[in-house]
């Protein structure tokens, strides 16, 4: 640490009245502006991304939300979080999203019932919430200021160090964490399987259509259709 | 930096989260919206972590640290959860949460067509619910 930024830091951290004081509240700099300026464009995405009808735009509009916050993060001079999120979020989160909107078969198009119908409750909850959590924080962080110069706080040497030196034993649980999250989808995956292929073995007895038909049409299996259901069950039944 | 800029930038991405999951009907949208309340959580962590760094000299870094644990979480709990979407799609044919009303008090009214095909039901609900 040299001494300048050392002078500079017991300065903030005595006088932060007199910082409050010395940063004018209507005189944004230049990180601020830019700031505002990209906050505003995440919020309009995520603002798209829940009210949109059209299901594979909303995936698209996260990827701007995400991309935004990310820009954030940069000007909050915490760069390896930044690219941590476009690795995880933007690279292969959304893709996860955008593989289950095509496997649930989501329709191309605007979709009218992508709402439900309590928007109008929901709508009230979240600007009750909005307006508290705005007027709380603000109210309490009015004369509080970030100070970004000197050193990055969020470098990856930073991060790094203070990664591994104290936070090691969660970050190895965190390991065992994936690890379990990994196994668990995959025997959420292959258990369907098993199932179906049991309920297919009872279904080619009492002639019911087998669950593994529902993918394939747009209503499920209750509404009794049995078009491909006798090979796909003997198929289940071979195996 | 004010450090209400990012605070209240939270805020209302936690709102706008809040909004999509109660107000949305398809299940991977609600993930979507609960990834949306997540990152709220993260920018709060990070600007936070930020301000503390520097103000209170703080060499944890227990904000970023917390960052990157909910970053790894949220990885975590989409595969789990789209591979839970996967399943009830796969054993309803909808992946609408408006429709999965078994557990329902009043489930009499919502499908009167359902009493023909009813009789593979309890093989799917404990399916499903496994």
């Amino acid at each position: 640490m040299t001494l300048a930024a050392a002078t500079a830091m017991a300065a903030h951290a005595t006088t932060t009245s007199a910082a409050s004081e010395s940063q004018g509240f209507l005189s944004p700099t230049g990180v601020e502006i830019a700031f505002l300026l990209v906050g505003l464009v995440t919020f309009g995405a995520a603002v798209v991304t829940v009210t949109t009808k059209q299901l594979v735009h909303a995936a698209l509009w996260l990827v701007v939300a995400l991309g935004g916050l990310a820009v954030e993060y940069l000007l909050l001079t915490a760069e390896f979080i930044a690219w941590v999120q476009v690795l995880i979020y933007v690279g292969s989160v959304v893709v996860l999203l955008l593989f289950g909107l095509m496997l649930t078969r989501a329709p191309i198009g605007r979709s009218p019932d992508a709402d439900s119908g309590n928007r109008w409750a929901a709508l009230t909850v979240a600007i009750a919430a909005a307006a508290a959590l705005v007027w709380v924080v603000v109210d309490a962080f009015r004369t509080t200021w970030i100070d970004l110069d000197g050193a990055a706080a969020g470098s990856t040497e930073v991060t790094g160090a203070s990664l591994f030196q104290s936070w090691v034993l969660p970050f190895e649980a965190l390991s065992v964490l994936l690890l379990a999250a990994l196994v668990g989808a995959i025997v959420l995956s292959r258990k369907a399987k098993a199932n179906a292929a049991d309920a297919a073995n009872t279904a080619t007895t009492t002639s019911a259509p087998s669950p593994r038909n529902g993918g394939t049409r747009n209503h499920g299996p209750r509404n009794g259709g049995t078009g491909n259901d006798t090979p796909r069950s003997d198929k289940e039944g071979a195996r | 930096m004010h450090l209400a800029y990012p605070a209240v930038l939270s805020a209302l991405l936690f709102s706008t989260g809040l909004y999509g999951v109660l107000a949305r009907r398809n299940a991977i949208l609600v993930l979507m919206s609960v990834e949306l309340m997540l990152n709220a959580v993260n920018l709060n962590l990070v600007a936070f972590d930020v301000w503390l760094s520097k103000t209170a000299q703080d060499t944890l870094h227990s904000g970023q640290a917390l960052t990157l644990f909910t970053i790894a979480i949220a990885a975590a709990e989409i595969g789990i959860g789209l591979a839970i979407v996967l399943a009830v799609h796969r054993n309803r044919g909808t992946a609408d949460i408006d429709k999965l009303r078994d557990t329902a008090e009043t489930d009499d009214d919502s499908e009167p067509d359902d009493s023909g095909a009813a009789r593979p039901e309890p093989a799917e609900k404990a399916e499903a619910t496994a």
